[in-house]
């Protein structure tokens, strides 16, 4: 029996799977700034105050820092909590409750509770919306023990990572490109998980590994299909999951490619694909290289708001492209 | 025999009953002797982490304790033995969560700021100021949405009152009328800095005035006072009219921690303070109203202490966490651990 699959775009794909956690299981509910009759700042919520009532879908006060609690207290007492950061860089007034505490209760308590909550932030550059509303946090939070991770590059994975982060026992932080929202994909109907925990190989290659997640993904794949005209196979790893790391995928595939690159918006420095690169360097795979490590990330400064500024600061397809010609040629 | 007595009764005393009462005095003087025992213990090397002692503040932890049923909650502060103790918690498990021991609370995991009891409604200590406000105000938004009767107590100190946390919480628990009741206990200090250097306003409960919902400063060394302004607020959140901000006025007649060496506050201060202790003076009015005895008294005492040695006893004979389970409880699911890199 194979469910209907039908094209949805990436926001409509996690409204649905708001809507089906909500029909499921009572304790779900969602909170955030402006999610109700406004539908969100990117309309991810659209019109689930209509169907299940503000109570459920319930509009927060500006106040990121008590509204993160807020959800770290109802998870703690067994409701279902969905936090909707209205942009990714509003977390920064969050982060006591997310890292102070949602992270750490569990652990602190000795295992006698858990925090099962999600905090959804729409995140990434490209909107010019400059330096406060374009940022890519997620390296931050991948750093804390307790969290979990996420960020899926596909409506199909949104659906089913959301659903699959709500039930999860402890706090899953879920990232969203902004610039993914209107992007279409097949979803299938209905109810369906994703694992929270496990990479996926995009677009299988023999020449180069591309470790990318999120909106990356679909820059790496573009990048990897005009390199396919010089006779260089590259493959694409999408990382889904930045905590836990599937650390095992990557190394399996740069044992087979003996090369890799790491694709990431995150400010270059101590990001995502410095974890990846230096987990290769200590592993089974560091003998098979036949090319240094390369790390493209984020540029080394806040996201500037002029167009050809902003698309500068974070990897292109043209850079992906350049990085692969010269790993795989050992042009330096 | 009988101690006469020509006062009257108050009526929150008739009401509460004087096994209530005695059983009040008696948790007072647990945590008393609890901390004078955690005080020993730091001396003895038995406590490997700094502690933050209430004593001289539990008239205020055990008069809004008093109030509280089966199924209501508490959220607690770093300074928080007496919450705990207050909320039923068992000084056997507590002394043994402050030797780092597996039998204690959080299995030796959290120590002195971080004790709780879920299961008993103890929400957990915090060791960050003003972070158990928000959580609190999530708490009472899950008894509001599961229809119980229930409330949340959120106690904090001065010294959280000038945090963001703590308006954003009152604000949004006054917006959606959330049964939680707000219990700063102003022992004068956050930390060295005095209220007056730190707050802009006389009384911390005038701040109840820009959230539109009832704040009262009361005697917080009086265990009746306490008692009775926490009874009105917590029949006030259980009705679902929403929370109301209670200022407990208490000291700590300790320093803050274990490095503090009292530079900011005068010896005269301190001992103005010892003779208001909130235990005698609780002794002294349950005597003259003839509802306990000298005797009494001293048999209460006596049961407390055997109860702090064997809780200690306890501890001190328990086993320490495995090393190897040093990861354990980051994640509920082993798959989440984050695998070793081949």
């Amino acid at each position: 029996m194979s469910a209907e699959v039908r094209e949805l775009s990436y926001s409509q794909a996690i409204q649905e799977a708001l809507a089906i956690a909500m029909e499921r299981d009572e304790r779900v509910f969602l909170m955030g700034e402006d999610i109700g009759v406004y539908g969100g700042a990117f309309q991810v919520t659209g019109d689930l105050v209509h169907r299940f009532g503000e109570d459920r879908v319930m509009d927060t006060p500006i106040s990121e820092l008590a509204g993160a609690g807020v959800a770290v207290g109802a998870a703690l007492l067994g409701r279902r909590p969905v936090y909707e950061f209205q942009f990714s860089d509003f977390s920064t007034l969050a982060m006591e409750q997310i890292v102070n505490q949602a992270a750490k209760i569990r652990f602190m308590l000795g295992g006698k509770t858990s925090v099962p909550l999600v905090m959804r932030f729409p995140s990434g550059s490209g909107t010019g919306a400059a330096a406060q509303h374009s940022q890519s946090l997620e390296a931050w939070f991948a750093h804390v023990p307790g969290l979990k991770v996420v960020q899926p590059s596909s409506p199909h994975d949104v659906k089913g990572m959301l659903l699959a982060a709500i039930e999860d026992p402890d706090p899953v932080m879920f990232f969203e490109h902004k610039l993914l929202y209107k992007m279409k994909g097949p979803v299938p109907e209905g109810y369906y998980t994703e694992p929270l925990h496990e990479a996926r190989v995009r677009r299988a290659g023999t020449d180069v590994t591309v470790v990318a997640s999120s909106i990356m993904v679909h820059k790496a794949i573009e990048a990897a299909e005009q390199v396919a005209s010089e006779g260089i196979s590259v493959e694409v790893i999408d990382l889904r999951s930045l905590r836990p790391m599937d650390y095992s995928s990557v190394i399996d595939s740069v044992t087979k490619t003996t090369r890799l690159i790491c694709v990431y918006e995150g400010t270059r420095q101590l990001g995502i694909g410095t974890e990846v690169a230096a987990a290769i360097a200590e592993s089974s795979a560091f003998d098979r290289l036949d090319a240094p490590i390369v790390r493209l990330g984020g540029a080394d400064c806040p996201l500037p708001y002029n167009p050809d500024l902003e698309r500068a600061a974070v990897p292109q397809v043209p850079d992906i492209v350049r990085a692969i010609q010269k790993t795989v040629r050992g042009v330096r | 025999m009988k101690v006469e007595s020509s006062l009257l009764i108050p009526a929150i005393y008739s009401r509460l009953g004087t096994p209530t009462l005695t059983g009040a005095l008696r948790k007072m003087h647990l945590i008393r002797q609890f901390e004078e025992g955690a005080e020993q213990a730091y001396i003895r090397g038995l406590v490997h982490g700094t502690m933050h002692l209430s004593i001289g503040q539990e008239a205020s932890a055990v008069g809004v304790g008093v109030m509280l049923q089966q199924g209501d909650y508490i959220t607690s502060t770093h300074r928080g033995h007496g919450h705990c103790i207050a909320k039923g918690a068992d000084p056997k498990y507590m002394f043994a969560e402050f030797f780092g021991k597996d039998t204690g609370y959080c299995r030796g995991r959290g120590g002195s700021m971080h004790i709780a009891d879920v299961a008993t409604g103890n929400l957990g200590a915090n060791g960050i100021v003003g972070g158990g406000l928000p959580i609190a105000v999530g708490a009472a938004l899950a008894l509001k949405q599961t229809k119980q009767p229930s409330v949340v107590v959120c106690f904090f100190g001065d010294g959280a009152n000038n945090e963001g946390a703590f308006h954003e919480s009152l604000n949004m628990a006054a917006l959606w009328k959330l049964p939680v009741v707000f219990v700063c206990e102003n022992n004068k200090y956050g930390m060295s800095m005095s209220t007056e250097r730190s707050t802009s306003v006389k009384y911390i409960a005038q701040r109840a005035m820009a959230y539109d919902i009832p704040g009262v400063t009361v005697d917080g060394n009086g265990f009746k006072d306490v008692a009775e302004a926490a009874e009105t607020a917590i029949a006030r959140a259980r009705s679902g009219l929403g929370p109301t901000l209670i200022e407990s006025l208490t000291y700590r007649h300790r320093g803050h921690s274990k490095s503090d060496r009292n530079r900011y506050r005068t010896k005269e201060e301190i001992e103005q303070w010892i003779a208001n202790d909130p235990i005698g003076r609780f002794e002294n009015e349950l005597q003259e109203l003839g509802l306990i005895t000298a005797q009494d008294i001293a048999a209460l005492v006596t049961s407390v202490r055997a109860e702090v040695e064997e809780a200690v006893e306890f501890a001190r004979l328990s086993p320490a966490p495995a090393i190897a389970d040093l990861t354990q409880f980051v994640y509920s699911n082993p798959q989440s651990e984050v695998s070793h890199v081949g």
